[in-house]
């Protein structure tokens, strides 16, 4: 195990950092349904790291725990060294951390443009009467805005949809317009919930090239969950594994791949 | 130009006019509905609520001073000072802000994720708690509102209608102001949703709660900010229709006005307000001038639904409504 508090050089050259984010002894329960059983695990600066698991293993929720959607019931959660208060998920995002969902979460009613617009929300910083009576720093502040916002959808190659509705596009793009309303936000932390279920080969190849870039070019940190064992072994440097909401490994790509209890769990749920 | 034209061009005017009034009321309702899914069934009190405190503060009445009284034996009613009208109307303004933080604090989140049918029951509860309210601070007996509207037949319009049609229109002056004040409001309404941060947020949050959150939007601020529009548009509804009808229980009831409207313009649509109550505003003053006489008049208080109703039958989801689509 990798736990030199400095930090690491991958294989491919890129330097990861010290900690920012530590769970430690989450617990999660739902009535009698325990969601995640007493779970450690850290993200590093600079790294992608992947949660894997069969379905129902608690990786949702996990993610969910990170941004504030569930509250467990035991454990703590620090972030760049401090212990985190209980947060609201709008608090959390506020801090620099920005999510997708599983069952993507986008404003159906707005083009992709202003979805991704309001990833920007938290830089608009003149107030209704500043916008009213001090037009000129709005505007400034608007154009600043619209530049990032041009820039990520450059990034993602979603420019010739930008005028669209968002309900009328595949769900392929709609992942995709979801993962740049994220990055408007420039986050510390980025945490994807299986950005690429549901996709056939061409658009999990598309998407897993976007989070590579993201996170070479912003040096983004990245925590993503992901169903397909071979997509996590080559996108992620580091990998936990959950099972029936226990944490059964916890490693590099290889380490996790030699892992017995891993292979056991992945074999069950090759069956069904 | 035959003489019943111009008697119905005279009508149509009036009907635009009573129509911007409709639509008004209508938006309040909107916005909530929109931000928050909740049917506000208090919309109409609350614009009750706000011309008694704008009355109440203007002649400088003591809010509760019945029920000081009662308690300390005292004999006090008033401050013994007015309060200028503009002042007045902001300091009015305050209160309907710090009513949309109590109903968000002590109600609405309370509530969140419940069924359509409980927060629409919710609000009942409100409309019914906030009238009470409204008698115990300031007393229940009808008030004049008088905050320098000019009233009274346009003369200019009078002469010049004279001069063309041989016949001089009689249009108030308060129905003018009336229309150019809930036009600017209108107009302010729409630039504050497009074009402020609030306004993305606003919409951000009709659209999708977790999506909402997850780029750092604060549900509760919203829901506060919400109500405190909607207290504003109530307050400048209160104030048109309690300057030309007193203030009184009655102008809770304007909001039963603005149900034809919503079921014509759609709930979620702010234009279809707008489009709503110009069509009923126009509809019901027409029909009366027309068939009224035929039918004994009194058409008024019916026409609206009854035009509401056909509309429904062949477009339940309004004019600009988002279309009803079931999801499988
Ligand atoms: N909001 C919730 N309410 C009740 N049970 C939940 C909720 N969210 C997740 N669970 C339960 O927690 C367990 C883990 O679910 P989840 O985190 O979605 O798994 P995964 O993402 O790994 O497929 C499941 O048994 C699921 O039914
Ligand atoms: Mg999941």
């Amino acid at each position: 195990m990798l736990d030199n508090s400095e930090g690491y050089v991958t294989e491919d050259g890129r330097k990861i950092g010290g900690v920012v984010m530590e769970m430690k002894n989450i617990t999660l329960r739902f009535g009698g349904v325990v969601a995640i059983k007493d779970i450690s695990f850290d993200i590093r600066e600079g790294e992608i790291r992947a949660i894997i698991g069969p379905n129902g293993a608690g990786k949702s929720s996990m993610l969910n725990v990170i941004s504030g959607f569930y509250v467990p019931q035991e454990g703590e959660v620090w972030f760049h060294g401090s212990k985190r208060p209980q947060m609201r998920p709008f608090e959390v995002a506020q801090q620099g951390i920005a999510r997708t969902f599983q069952n993507i979460a986008l404003f159906e009613g707005m083009s992709v443009l202003d979805n991704v617009m309001t990833g920007r929300l938290g830089y608009m910083k003149t107030n209704i009467f500043q916008q009213a009576w001090w037009k000129g720093k709005a505007e400034a502040e608007e154009t600043e805005n619209r530049e990032a916002v041009e820039k990520i959808i450059d990034f993602l190659e979603i420019q010739h949809i930008r005028k669209t509705p968002v309900s009328r596009l595949p769900y392929g793009l709609k992942k995709r317009v979801e993962l740049a309303r994220a990055l408007a936000a420039e986050p510390k932390l980025l945490l994807l919930d299986e950005p690429m279920a549901g996709m056939n080969v061409e658009e999990k190849e598309d998407m897993s090239r976007f989070i590579l870039d993201v996170n070479d070019e912003f040096g983004t940190t990245i925590a993503l969950i992901e169903h397909d064992m071979g997509v996590v072994m080559d996108l992620s440097d580091r990998v936990v594994v959950m099972d029936y909401g226990k944490k059964i490994g916890d490693g590099t790509p290889d380490e996790v791949r030699n892992n017995q209890e891993v292979i056991d769990a992945y074999l069950g749920v090759s069956h069904d | 130009m035959p003489e019943q034209l111009v008697f119905a061009m005279e009508v149509i005017l009036n009907g635009l006019m009573a129509g911007v009034l409709y639509a008004l009321v209508a938006l309040g309702f909107v916005l909530i509905y929109k931000a928050s899914g909740i049917f506000n069934y208090a919309q109409g009190v609350m614009a009750l609520f706000a011309a008694m405190t704008l009355v109440g503060i203007m002649n400088g009445q003591v809010p509760f001073a019945h029920l000081i009284n009662a308690i300390f034996g005292t004999h006090i009613h008033y401050f013994g000072w007015n309060v200028p009208a503009l002042l007045a109307i902001i300091l009015t303004m305050g209160v309907m802000v710090l009513l949309a933080w109590c109903v968000q604090r002590f109600v609405m989140r309370h509530l969140v994720g419940q069924e359509p049918i409980i927060l629409f029951m919710a609000t009942i509860g409100l409309a019914y708690f906030l009238e009470g309210v409204a008698d115990l601070m300031w007393g229940s007996e009808i008030k004049t509102l008088d905050v320098g509207l000019p009233q009274g037949i346009n003369l200019w319009i009078d002469e010049t209608t004279f001069n063309i049609f041989d016949y001089g229109f009689f249009i108030d002056n308060l129905d003018i102001v009336a229309t150019i004040i809930a036009a600017l409001l209108v107009a302010a309404l729409v630039a504050f949703s497009q074009y402020t941060k609030q306004g993305r947020a606003m919409r951000a949050v009709a659209d999708d709660h977790q999506a909402a959150l997850s780029v750092g939007i604060s549900l509760n601020f919203i829901w506060v900010m919400v109500w405190s529009v909607a207290g504003f548009v109530a307050l400048v509804a209160g104030i048109m229709w309690g300057t030309k009808s007193g203030v009184q229980f009655s102008l809770s009831l304007i909001a039963l006005k603005a149900l034809p409207v919503l079921m014509l313009g759609g709930f979620t649509s702010i234009p279809g307000a707008i489009v709503g109550g110009l069509i009923i505003g126009v509809g019901e003053k027409l029909f009366e001038f027309a068939i009224g006489p035929l039918v004994g008049g009194a058409t008024e208080n019916w026409f609206a639904y009854v035009l509401a109703l056909i509309f429904l039958v062949f477009r339940p989801q309004g004019l600009f409504g988002e279309k009803i689509i079931e999801r499988v």
